[in-house]
This record gives structure tokens, C-alpha cells and sequence, in this order.
């Protein structure tokens, strides 16, 4: 009787083919939503998980996040070194300087300052040049992003000039730099140089960044060098996270895209579970007669549960396909380059929207169910 | 009164009532009935009569408020839920007024329902009922969607379904109502000639008196009770 439930299914093309898209399309709406807020947010966290060699960042106890900090004392660097269990600690410039080009073409800048003389913090992935340039005077790498932001169209090239409050520097090397919350060059550099990017403050030491000695955990460090120091001090993942946070509880971005969720999910759940359930009743007579003629309540259960999962099936399939496509697409745009269609939302999606139509189709089990079989002797 | 073995249906002081208290309408009061092997008995009476419930008890569709039904000598209501059912499924056959095929499948794979609901493999059961359909004189039919097909058309495909299963009865519900009087005729002559048979019998409520002349006997059926029968 399965080959009976399945042509009873696909028999009738617009119904089969409404079904197909409500679940297609609720699933492509739901698992682009949560994909692109996901992407969005872990970006805010990106500029702190992009220097690979920091384990702890040391900053101003009122510091919330990576954009927004109260510069250090030079003092402070000596402090957090002297904390016990200190494998080593460098300092880390952090401005947003304007950098403009040789055709008058400026954009804002993220500027980080890396110590001069381990350059901890340097970019690890180069698309071209070496990170090791930075060692020579006048000398910044810059991300793709921000290269083709500032020479839109035009090829990578090293050697290329930029001018930072009348600073002339000369492109060394250019980084694959995770993208951040908002779409801007990131510059590295010297931080003896960094700090002349940017006019002159009191004090400029933005973070402290430290690496634990072998035995010791991140957390473990982080603690000892609060205590010791009063400064605020958060392992490379608590420091992310607090930046996902402050832009979830200070931007109206997670009320934007918990609408859209919550529309998405409303129209799963509504529009997919009426449509099969509608479907299921507008079958009733035909139910009927199948029970008359002898097919068990059992049985029919089964061929229902197997139009909806055929259903969730072929329709989570084409709108995971959609989404997939979606995101392949916005992969070669710069702003979006890392927002991806995440497993977990894929999953989610996938496991709710099977709810949703076993629910609707248990919902329309039971009116097939009660139903008298001599109902198909009434006209 | 214990039924002889050519009496196929034997109903006995069947009642039948719906609701409760003021509401309570008591449908069949007392119906005495037999259908035998071999005929083809005709269930005629006035709309509201209680034919329609009739034939729902005695298929098993319908539970009796009180009495006793007999098919061939076993009491389905006596018998499990699934027992019942699967009594339905071997033995009887059905034919309804609005034909309820499904739309989706063909021709033969409408009347290959009840060998396919019994777990007969699809082309096996699907060329059983296209020998059916060739038997019935529409085999060239068989590929078609029940949309395609006239009335007439369409209620052969469910006689085809009705036998194709080779049950022992068959209860037929207005099966001439939807046809014009040459498409009735003609579906009447085919339940005459295909489904009667010696070790089967064939029950056709109707109301349609241009087809009397097909019935072996006729029950009379008024307010809920068989008023009388003739034998032709």
C-alpha cells in the first residue's frame, strides 16, 4: 500500500507541488535567517579570534568589547608579566585611523600595533607577500577585503602606497583577515609605527595579550592576572563572546532577525502543517474507502506518515538546496565572504519542520482515524 | 432459526438506532433479511428507509444496536476488530454510488486495491486486475485516470475492484444512480453476468425500478423494516 500512499500523494500536482514549497520554502526562510544572524554575530567576534597567538587579553576592567576600549598604562605590560604563571606578554595597538590612497580614495581602518619585536599577533594567513616584512620600516599588511575596498578592480599587488596621517607605508603583504561586524581594512603594523597612524594620545597601550606557561590553562591565567592586577583579563573565547553579547544586547540586529525567525517559524508551522493537514482531510473519502475495502487503521497510519515524510523529505531537500545555493552565492561577495549556511541550523531546521509535519499529519491520522467507513455509502 | 449453507446473509431482528433521548432515532426496528449464494438480491424502499444502514451492518461497517448477522454462516460481530476487517477484505466486495476511486491511479491499479491492501505484490495484483478489466470489457482502460473515463467507465473499474479479489459477497450501494438508463443497464448486465455466481452472492440496494428485472428477489423495505419480498 505504499505505492498507493505515494501516487495518492504526487497524484494531484498542485496540491503535491504546494506541500513540496511551503516546506521548501519555510526551510530555505528559517535556515537563511539563523545562518546569516549566526554569521553576522560571530563576526563582532572575529578581530579578537583572528590573533591566533593570544591566549589571554589584558585590558581596562570597563572594557565590553573589542571596538570600543580605555587605553593602558606602559606600566601595566610590566604588571601582567611579573603575574606568575606568564609564559610572556606583548602589547597590542588598536586604532582606526584613515588610510587613503594615492587617486584621494580614503577609507576608516582598523590599525593593529603588534610588538616590535615578536610581531605577536601578525596574521597568519597571506594571501601575498610575508607577515615578516613587517620588520622593515614603513611596512603594513593589509586584508584582501580592505586592499580591494581601497583599489577596487584592480589587482593584489605589493608595493602599493597609503598614506596614514601623513604617514606614507607601503603594502608588504596582504592577509586573508577574517571579516569583522563592520566591513573595514584591516592594517597591521609595527606598533612603534601604528601609534603615528593615529594622532598622538597619552597613553596608547589598547590590550595586553598573554600566552600561559605550559600546565597552566587560558582561564587559570586569566584569573591570576585579574587578581593581581585589577585589570579585566579574558581568554581569546570569553573576549569573542563578550563581543557576540555586547552586540546582541546593544543592537536592535537579534529583535530584526528574531522577527523574520519568528515569521519564518510561524509560516513553517501554519502554512506546512495546514496545507498537509488540508490535505490529508480533502482525502478523507478516499480513506474511507480503503477502510471499507479492508485496509487496517494501522496501515493507513503508516501510508500518512509516509506522505510526510516523503514530503519533509523532497521539501526540506530543495529548500536545503536553496539555501545552500544562497550561500555559495554571497560567499564571493567581501561583506559576506564568511557567512555560511551553519550545520547546526541546517540540522534544526531539518528536525523541526519533520515535527511540523508528523504534527500536521498526526492532526489529520486522527479525522482518518474516527472516521466510520460507512461514511462512504453517504453521497 | 440457524441459516441453511446456500444463505449467504442472514439478518435477524436487526436494530439500529442514533442518538440518545429525545434525539434517539431508531433507524431499523427489527429487519429480517436473507441474501443466498448464486442470486442476486435487490434491497429497494423509499430514501430514509434504512437500506443504506442495512447494508453498512451487514458489512461489518456498521455495528447493530441489537439482532444477529450471519455471512456464511460466521457472526463478524463476534469477531475482533482486525478479524472483522480482515473477514471484510477476503470476503466481501463493494460497489458504491459515487464509485470512490482513487483519482490517482490508474484504472488498474484502482481495482488492483484490494489484492494490494491483502499484500499481493503491485504487478502481480495490477495484471490480476487488468485481466479483471479485459473480463469486464474495458481493458483497454486500464492505464487511464479515473478523470478520463466516463460514468459507466468508471463504476466498471469498480466493479473490477469489487471482484477482482473473488469475494463471496458483494454489496453494491445505488450502483446505477449516478448513470444514465443505457450506462445502468449496461453496468447492471455486467454485475449480472461477472459477479453472480454459484458460490456468490450479490446484494444491490437501489431505488431505480428500470433495473428490477435483473434482481433473482426483491426485499421491500419501509420505515426500518422489510415489508416484503418477491422472488423473480
Amino acid at each position: 500500500m505504499n505505492f498507493v500512499a505515494f501516487r495518492m500523494l504526487i497524484g494531484d500536482r498542485a496540491k503535491y507541488i504546494g506541500l513540496i514549497f511551503a516546506v521548501a520554502f519555510s526551510t530555505f526562510l528559517l535556515q537563511n535567517q539563523i545562518s546569516i544572524f549566526a554569521g553576522i554575530m560571530k563576526n563582532t567576534g572575529h578581530r579578537v579570534i583572528d590573533i591566533t597567538d593570544a591566549e589571554v587579553w589584558v585590558m581596562d576592567p570597563q572594557t565590553r568589547y573589542f571596538d570600543e576600549n580605555k587605553a593602558l598604562k606602559d606600566t601595566d605590560l610590566t604588571r601582567v608579566r611579573g603575574v606568575p604563571g606568564v609564559d610572556y606578554a606583548v602589547r597590542l595597538f588598536k586604532g582606526n585611523p584613515v588610510a587613503r590612497t594615492n587617486t584621494g580614495r580614503f577609507a576608516t581602518c582598523v590599525a593593529l600595533g603588534l610588538d616590535d619585536a615578536t610581531l605577536t599577533g601578525a596574521p597568519r594567513h597571506m594571501i601575498l607577500g610575508s607577515w615578516e616584512a613587517l620588520r622593515r620600516p614603513h611596512q603594513i599588511v593589509i586584508d584582501k577585503a580592505g586592499y580591494l575596498m581601497l583599489f577596487p578592480g584592480e589587482p593584489l599587488e605589493l608595493g602599493r602606497e597609503l598614506e596614514l596621517n601623513d604617514q606614507r607605508v607601503e603594502i608588504a603583504g596582504i592577509s586573508d583577515a577574517l571579516p569583522g561586524f563592520v566591513s573595514l581594512p584591516i592594517i597591521h603594523a609595527r606598533y612603534s609605527e601604528a601609534l603615528n597612524f593615529q594622532g598622538k594620545q597619552r597613553l596608547q597601550l589598547s590590550f595586553v595579550l598573554a600566552r600561559a606557561q605550559a600546565g597552566l590553562t587560558p582561564e587559570a591565567l586569566a584569573l591570576r592576572i585579574q587578581e593581581a592586577t585589577g585589570l579585566k583579563a579574558r581568554t581569546t573565547w570569553q573576549f569573542a563572546w563578550d563581543c557576540v553579547a555586547y552586540y546582541l544586547q546593544n543592537t536592535g540586529i537579534p529583535v530584526n532577525f528574531g522577527i523574520t525567525i519568528a515569521v519564518a517559524t510561524l509560516v513553517g508551522l501554519v502554512v506546512t502543517g495546514q496545507t498537509f493537514y488540508l490535505f490529508t482531510v480533502e482525502n478523507l473519502k478516499q480513506f474511507g474507502a480503503l477502510k471499507a475495502i479492508g485496509v487496517t487503521n494501522l496501515r493507513l497510519l503508516g501510508m500518512i506518515l509516509l506522505q510526510a515524510v516523503t514530503v519533509w523529505f523532497v521539501g526540506y531537500g530543495l529548500g536545503s538546496a536553496l539555501a545552500a545555493t544562497f550561500f555559495n552565492i554571497t560567499l564571493n561577495v567581501i561583506a559576506t565572504r564568511h557567512i555560511t549556511l551553519l550545520w547546526q541550523s541546517a540540522a534544526g531546521v531539518g528536525i523541526f519542520m519533520l515535527i511540523v509535519v508528523l504534527l500536521a499529519s498526526v492532526a489529520g491520522l486522527q479525522r482518518v482515524l474516527k472516521l466510520q467507513p460507512a461514511e462512504v455509502f453517504r453521497s | 432459526m440457524t441459516p441453511t449453507p446456500s444463505i449467504a446473509v442472514h439478518c435477524q431482528s436487526v436494530r439500529r438506532s442514533f442518538g440518545s433521548g429525545d434525539a434517539r432515532i431508531e433507524v431499523l426496528r427489527g429487519v429480517d433479511f436473507e441474501a443466498r449464494q448464486g442470486e442476486m438480491t435487490f434491497l429497494v424502499g423509499p430514501s430514509g428507509c434504512g437500506k443504506t444502514t442495512l447494508i453498512s451492518i451487514i458489512a461489518g461497517l456498521l455495528d447493530a444496536s441489537a439482532g444477529d448477522v450471519a455471512l456464511f454462516g460466521s457472526k463478524p460481530a463476534s469477531m475482533s476488530s482486525r478479524g472483522q476487517i480482515l473477514f471484510r477484505r477476503s470476503h466481501l466486495g463493494f460497489v458504491f454510488q459515487q464509485y470512490n476511486l482513487l483519482p490517482a491511479l490508474t484504472a488498474a491499479e484502482n481495482a488492483a486495491v484490494p489484492l494490494l491492501a491483502a499484500g499481493m505484490k503491485h504487478r502481480e495484483a495490477v495484471d490480476r486486475a487488468t485481466a479483471m478489466l479485459q473480463r469486464l470489457g474495458i481493458g483497454e482502460k486500464a492505464s487511464v485516470l479515473p478523470r478520463l473515463l466516463s460514468g459507466g467507465q468508471q463504476q466498471r473499474v469498480a466493479l473490477a475492484r469489487a471482484l477482482v479479489h473473488e469475494p463471496r459477497l458483494i454489496i453494491c450501494d445505488e450502483p446505477t444512480a449516478a448513470l444514465d438508463h443505457k450506462s445502468g443497464e449496461s453496468v447492471m448486465e455486467l454485475l449480472a453476468t461477472a459477479a453472480v455466481h454459484p458460490e456468490r452472492a450479490v446484494v444491490v440496494v437501489t431505488h431505480d425500478n428500470r433495473v428490477f428485472h435483473f434482481a433473482h428477489r426483491i426485499a421491500h423495505m419501509n420505515d426500518g423494516v422489510i415489508t416484503h419480498t418477491t422472488k423473480h
